[in-house]
Order: C-alpha cells, then sequence, then structure tokens
C-alpha cells in the first residue's frame, strides 16, 4: 500500500523541509519504519531507544486516532493519509 | 549574530497587532487559569521571519492543574494543521499565558517542547496582559533563545494565496 505521511512543521528540518513523504507498507507502524529508513535524523524524535514509538508522539490516519484503532498494528488502505501530531504542552511553574 | 545555535537563526516572528491582542485578550479570559493556541501563517523564508496568519484559540485540555499546565488536544491540533494546510499555510508556532509568572518558559515547558517551532508566551499578572515573548527550543533541547516579535508593517492576508 502506498500512503501519505504528513510531517508537522517542528520536524520537517529532518525530512529535508518536505511536508508530506510517501512510503509503502502494510500498517502504520510498517509505513513509519519506511519514513526513519528514509530518513534516519526522525528516529529520536518519533522512537524512544528501545524503539517504542514516544508517547509525545500522536498519530492519526485519515481521522483517527490510531491508538484507538490498533495501534502500530492498525492496517493501512491505499491513499491514506498518516498524520504526526506532537503533543504540544507545558506551563509556567514547576 | 545571526546564529544563535545551529540553524536556529533569529528572524523573529511577524504578527499582526490585532492577532496579539486576541492572544493577550484570551489570556486575561482565562486568567487565573493558562491559555493555549495554534499560530498559523507563513514559515520563515530567506531573511524573512515567520509570519502569523492566523490565531487559532484552543482548550486547555488539562483536567487538573490549569493554572500552571495547558495541553492542547491533539484532534485540535490536527484540525488547526488541516486548516492551514488547504490554504497553503502551516502551523508556525503555539502560544500559551503563564497566569502571575513572567513570559518564560519554564523547565516543564522545556521538557514538553519541540524545536524549529515558536512559543509565543504572554505574562498575565492579577489579570492583566503585561508582557508577550517568543522563544524557540534549540536542536538540542538544552535550552530556548528568544525571538523578537515583529509587529510593526504587517499586512494581513485575508484570502490563501496559493504557490
Amino acid at each position: 500500500m502506498s500512503l501519505t505521511i504528513q510531517i508537522p512543521t517542528p520536524l520537517r528540518r529532518f525530512t529535508g523541509e518536505r511536508g508530506e513523504v510517501q512510503v509503502e507498507g502494510a500498517t502504520v507502524g510498517e509505513a513509519l519504519r519506511r519514513l526513519v529508513d528514509q530518513h534516519a535524523a526522525l528516529q529520536p524524535h518519533l522512537y524512544t531507544e528501545d524503539g517504542k514509538l514516544r508517547s509525545f508522539v500522536n498519530l492519526f490516519l485519515n481521522d483517527e486516532d490510531v491508538r484507538y484503532l490498533k495501534q502500530e498494528n492498525t492496517p493501512v488502505q491505499e491513499g491514506d493519509t498518516l498524520s504526526i501530531i506532537p503533543s504540544i504542552a507545558g506551563g509556567g511553574l514547576r | 549574530m545571526s546564529l544563535i545555535h545551529g540553524e536556529a537563526r533569529d528572524r523573529g516572528l511577524r504578527i499582526a497587532d490585532a492577532d496579539l491582542e486576541r492572544i493577550e485578550a484570551h489570556g486575561e479570559a482565562a486568567y487565573p487559569e493558562e491559555c493555549c493556541g495554534v499560530l498559523i501563517g507563513r514559515e520563515a523564508a530567506g531573511d524573512d521571519p515567520a509570519t502569523v496568519e492566523q490565531v487559532v484559540a484552543a482548550d486547555n485540555e488539562r483536567a487538573d492543574s490549569r493554572h500552571n499546565r495547558y495541553v492542547i488536544s491533539p484532534q485540535a491540533l490536527l484540525r488547526a494543521q488541516r486548516e492551514a494546510r488547504e490554504r497553503g499555510l502551516e502551523i508556525v508556532g503555539y502560544y500559551h499565558s503563564h497566569p502571575d509568572h513572567p513570559a518564560r518558559p519554564s523547565e516543564f515547558d522545556r521538557e514538553h517542547a519541540w524545536p524549529g517551532t515558536s512559543y509565543l508566551i504572554v505574562s498575565v499578572l492579577e489579570g492583566k496582559a503585561v508582557d508577550r515573548r517568543s522563544w524557540r527550543l534549540r536542536d538540542d533541547r538544552a535550552a530556548f533563545d528568544e525571538e523578537a516579535i515583529v509587529t510593526a508593517g504587517t499586512r494581513r492576508f485575508t484570502a490563501a494565496s496559493r504557490s
């Protein structure tokens, strides 16, 4: 399956400033690994050292948060769009 | 000094006075809790700074500690990103308020921030917005660098002009 991965602005510096990357893959996890194969500098921003997806990274397959689907095992269809959405949080005092 | 750290060139953040006032009003309305939102516009290009074309207020999705913590829901961010791209624009940054606290990033802000985007912070003292500053996280995440907020000479674009 060929799908489009949308890269958020903060991660674009690791994809040669590309906002969209086309990859092949049967699942969300496979597509993400192909993305990281192509753009290795993304690795530490998407995965922890033991290879788990970072908790500050949200993935949407079309409109659905993959946490509520089958996470990284979620199957993808030809032409799907996978959006990487970084968590945005913070606040004043510790 | 044009290069602060690696590629973090300080070109500043251009924003219309009306949009800055909207952010300050949001911070005052949310006081004593933190407000938050998304800055949509155009990325920096050449010597031009990143330019805010639209301010999108978001709900603070935190259930607790809303006086000193904020979180924007991923769904709201997805919506903002989609609306931006449909207009040929991008998310260029985010804003939040610091009630009764300076407009400087906290350690908690640093731990949760991303490089390559602007973080605009409004300080709201006793219900009144008194300061606003914009920051970018260094690539090695060690610290934030302040960037200039450019308000003069801003043109508002209301129609999408795709390139």
